[in-house]
C-alpha cells in the first residue's frame, strides 16, 4: 500500500514558565491509503494534539515547533493559510468526540452539511441539498429528507454523530481523523457507528486515523496501532501482533488491565500511578516512573527506536536488552 | 437636499425601513426556530404586541408626508408644507389658547373656541390639540429608540464580536475604547456631542448611539469568547471554513437572541433618556419629553392644566410598559436557559 500521510518528528509545544513544553514530542508515523491506524493512549498522552497538529489547528498559544506532515509528499506545515484551508475538509476531515456540541445549535443540520459541501465545491443550493440528502442516507440516517431541516436538539447523540460523519465525508476526503468518535455515545450506538465507519472505509477507501483509548474499538476497526505515552510513541505494530504479543511494558500493562482478559474473581491488574504532567516528565524513558521493568539507563536515557523486519517499532531499553541477549546467544 | 426636500428623504427612509422589516419577517418565517419563537411570543404577549403595533401604526401614518391638498381657509400651516395623514386629520384644530378636554367654553377669557367640545385631551398654551401632539410624539419616540439602537447595536457587535473572536491587538484596542468611554460621565459626553452636532433628530440619535453601545459591546465580547471555544467552531475550522464566515454563520446566529433582547431593552431606555435630554433643554422637537418639559410650569396655574402632562406622560408610560412586556416575553421565548431540551 502506498503511503498517503507521513508524519515526521512532529513536535508541538506550549509555552510555560520554564520554556516551551512539548505535549507532542518527536512523533513519526505513516498512514497508508485506505488504512485504519489507531492512535491509542491515556488521557493527556497527546493523541488529540497530534491530530490537531496535522490539521494545524492547535489551540493558541500552542504551536507545532518542528517536524513535517507530508500529505502525498506535500508538507502541510509549510502550506500558506489559504491552501491549508482547502486541505481541511476536502482532503483531511475530522470528526470530534462530542457530537452534542460539535453542531451549531441554531442552524438546521442540513444547512450545516450543505455549508460543508458548498465550501469546497461551487454548486447551487438545490444540488447541495440533494447531495446532503444522499450523504444522510449513506450514513444511515432514517428519513433523510425530513432530517435535513431538523435542528441539532431534535436529534439523538447517535444521529448527531452520523450527521458529523456525513459532514466530514461530504468532500470525499482521503483521510478521516476520528477523535474518539464513540466516547460520548452509549454502547449499542457505539457498535452502529463503528460498523458505519468500517463500511465507509471499505467502500470509499478512506484512510482513518482513529484516536481512542478503548482497545475494544481498536480490535474492531484498526489495521495498525500506534501507542502513545506522555507525548511520545512507545510502540507501533500491526493490530494482531500488538494485541497478541505486546513488547513495550506500557502496552503490556494496558492489555492486562482489560477486564475480560482477567479471570472472574481476581483483582484487575493496573498500571500503578498516573501519567505525569508534561512539566514532570522524566529525562529518560517517559514511562520509567511507572514501569515494572525499569532498570538503570531508563531514567536518564531516552530509548532509541528499534524496528524489526516486519516494520514493527518499539522504544524500550528492556526490549533492546533482551533482543541483544537473544542475538548474542 | 435635507433643506428643501426633507420630507422626500424621510419618506424614502420610511420605505427603506418598511422593506427591511419585510425582509426580516420573510427570514423569520423561513427559519423554523424563529417562526416557533414568534408564535410563542404572540400567544404569551398579545396585548402588549397589539399596543406596540398601534404605536408603530401611528408613527407610520405620521412618517409619509406629501404636499398640497390644504384647504384655503386653513391659516395655521404654510400652504405648501408637506403634511402627513395625521397632520391632515387634525388640520384646522388649532385654537387661540387653552381648552380643557371636551370643553365648550374658552379658558382665561381668551378668544372663543373655534371647535368647542372636539378636543379629546384639550389644547396646550399655544392652542394646539394635545391628542394630536401626543400622536406626533409616537414617531419621534420610535425614531429615537429604533434608529439609535440600529446605530448602537451594529457598532457594539462589530467591536464586541471582533474583539472576542480575534483577540490580540484588536481586543486591546476595543477594551481601551470601552474603558475610555466608561470613564467619562455619560450625560456630559451626550450633551457635548449634541452641542457639537446640532439638535436635529438624527444628531441626537447618533449622540445617544455613540454613548450607549458600550454595555452590549462588553456582553457580546464575553459571549463570543465563550462561543469561539465551543466544538462546533473547531469543527467548522476543521472543515476549512474561513474565519470571517465562521463569525457570520456560526457566532452571530448564536448571538441573535441577545441582539433581539438587547434591542428591545435598549429601546425603552433610550426613549426615556430623551426625556432627560428634553428636561435639560436639548431634546428632540416634538417629543413627549418636550411636551412634559413644557407642561411642567403649567401645573402651577389655577385651575391646574393637567391634561397636557398627563397625555404625554401616559403615552410614554404605555409605550415603555408595552415594549418592556414584549421584551420580557422575547427573553422568555429566546433565552436558551429558559427552554427545555437544551443544555
Amino acid at each position: 500500500m502506498s503511503v498517503l500521510l507521513q508524519v515526521k518528528n512532529l513536535r508541538t509545544t506550549f509555552p510555560s514558565a520554564s520554556g516551551p513544553m512539548p505535549v507532542v514530542d518527536d512523533i513519526s508515523f505513516d498512514l497508508a491509503r485506505g488504512e485504519v491506524l489507531a492512535l491509542v493512549g491515556e488521557s493527556g498522552s497527546g493523541k488529540s494534539m497530534t491530530a490537531l497538529s496535522i490539521l494545524r489547528l492547535v489551540p493558541k498559544p500552542g504551536k507545532v515547533s518542528s517536524g513535517s506532515v507530508l500529505l502525498a509528499g506535500e508538507d502541510l506545515l509549510r502550506l500558506p493559510v489559504t491552501e491549508m484551508r482547502r486541505v481541511r475538509g476536502a482532503r483531511i476531515a475530522m470528526i470530534f468526540q462530542e457530537p452534542m456540541t460539535s453542531l451549531n445549535p441554531v442552524v438546521a443540520v442540513g444547512a450545516q452539511v450543505m455549508e460543508a459541501i458548498q465550501l469546497h465545491d461551487p454548486i447551487n443550493k438545490v444540488d447541495a441539498r440533494s447531495r446532503a440528502r444522499a450523504l444522510f442516507a449513506e450514513v444511515g440516517i432514517p428519513d433523510p429528507e425530513a432530517r435535513l431541516d431538523a435542528y441539532p436538539h431534535h436529534l439523538s447523540g447517535g444521529l448527531k454523530q452520523r450527521v458529523m460523519i456525513a459532514m466530514a465525508l461530504s468532500m470525499r476526503p482521503e483521510i478521516l481523523i476520528a477523535d474518539e468518535p464513540t466516547t460520548a455515545l452509549d454502547v449499542t450506538v457505539q457498535a452502529q457507528i463503528l460498523t458505519l465507519l468500517r463500511n465507509l472505509q471499505r467502500e470509499r477507501g478512506t484512510a482513518i486515523l482513529l484516536i481512542t483509548h478503548d482497545l475494544g474499538i481498536v480490535n474492531e476497526l484498526a489495521d495498525r496501532v500506534a501507542v502513545m505515552y506522555a507525548g511520545r510513541l512507545v510502540e507501533v505494530a500491526e493490530r494482531k501482533a500488538l494485541l497478541s504479543n505486546p513488547l513495550h511494558p506500557y502496552t503490556q500493562g494496558l492489555l492486562k488491565s482489560i477486564p475480560s482478559r482477567t479471570p472472574a474473581g481476581e483483582r484487575l491488574p493496573e498500571i500503578p500511578g498516573v501519567v505525569p504532567s508534561p512539566d514532570q516528565w522524566p529525562t529518560g524513558c517517559r514511562f520509567s516512573t511507572r514501569c515494572p521493568l525499569c532498570f538503570e539507563p531508563c531514567e536518564t536515557i531516552q530509548p532509541e527506536e528499534i524496528e524489526d523486519s516486519a516494520g514493527r517499532r518499539v522504544w524500550c531499553h528492556e526490549v533492546e536488552r533482551s533482543m541483544d541477549a537473544e542475538s548474542s546467544s | 437636499m435635507m433643506g428643501l426636500e426633507a420630507h422626500v428623504f424621510s419618506n424614502a427612509v420610511t420605505v427603506v425601513l418598511l422593506v427591511g422589516a419585510g425582509v426580516l419577517v420573510a427570514v423569520v418565517r423561513r427559519q423554523r426556530l424563529w417562526r416557533e419563537a414568534a408564535h410563542q411570543l404572540w400567544d404569551r404577549r398579545k396585548l402588549a404586541i397589539i399596543v406596540v403595533g398601534l404605536y408603530l401604526g401611528v408613527a407610520l401614518l405620521d412618517s409619509i408626508a406629501w404636499k398640497g391638498g390644504i384647504p384655503e381657509d386653513v391659516l395655521d400651516v404654510l400652504p405648501n408644507a408637506p403634511l402627513t395623514l395625521i397632520d391632515r386629520i387634525f388640520l384646522g384644530t388649532k385654537e387661540a389658547s387653552y381648552s380643557a378636554p371636551f370643553a365648550d367654553v374658552e379658558f382665561y377669557g381668551a378668544a372663543p373656541l373655534r371647535q368647542p367640545g372636539s378636543h379629546l385631551l384639550g389644547t396646550d398654551i399655544l392652542g394646539r390639540d394635545v391628542f394630536y401632539l401626543a400622536l406626533k410624539g409616537a414617531r419621534v419616540a420610535l425614531l429615537i429608540g429604533g434608529l439609535t439602537s440600529l446605530i448602537a447595536i451594529p457598532l457594539a457587535l462589530l467591536f464586541g464580536v471582533g474583539a472576542g473572536y480575534f483577540g490580540g491587538r484588536f481586543d486591546d484596542f476595543v477594551f481601551f475604547l470601552i474603558s475610555t468611554l466608561a470613564s467619562m460621565p455619560g450625560l456630559l459626553l451626550l450633551i457635548a456631542l449634541i452641542m457639537a452636532m446640532g439638535r436635529d433628530t438624527l444628531s441626537v440619535c447618533v449622540a445617544l448611539g455613540v454613548t450607549s453601545w458600550v454595555g452590549f459591546c462588553r456582553l457580546s465580547r464575553a459571549e463570543t469568547l465563550k462561543l469561539r471555544e465551543l466544538d462546533f467552531v473547531s469543527a467548522a475550522r476543521a472543515l476549512g471554513v474561513p474565519e470571517i464566515r465562521i463569525v457570520i454563520r456560526h457566532i452571530l446566529p448564536n448571538l441573535a437572541h441577545l441582539i433581539v433582547i438587547t434591542f428591545v431593552l435598549m429601546f425603552s431606555g433610550l426613549v426615556l433618556s430623551e426625556v432627560v435630554l428634553s428636561w435639560l433643554g436639548i431634546g428632540v422637537d416634538g417629543s413627549w419629553g418636550q411636551m412634559i418639559d413644557g407642561a411642567r410650569n403649567e401645573l402651577s396655574r389655577e385651575p391646574v392644566i393637567w391634561w397636557n402632562i398627563a397625555a404625554a406622560g401616559s403615552a410614554l408610560f404605555v409605550l415603555i410598559l408595552a415594549v418592556n412586556i414584549v421584551g420580557d416575553g422575547i427573553r422568555d421565548v429566546l433565552d436558551p436557559r429558559m427552554q427545555k431540551g437544551s443544555p
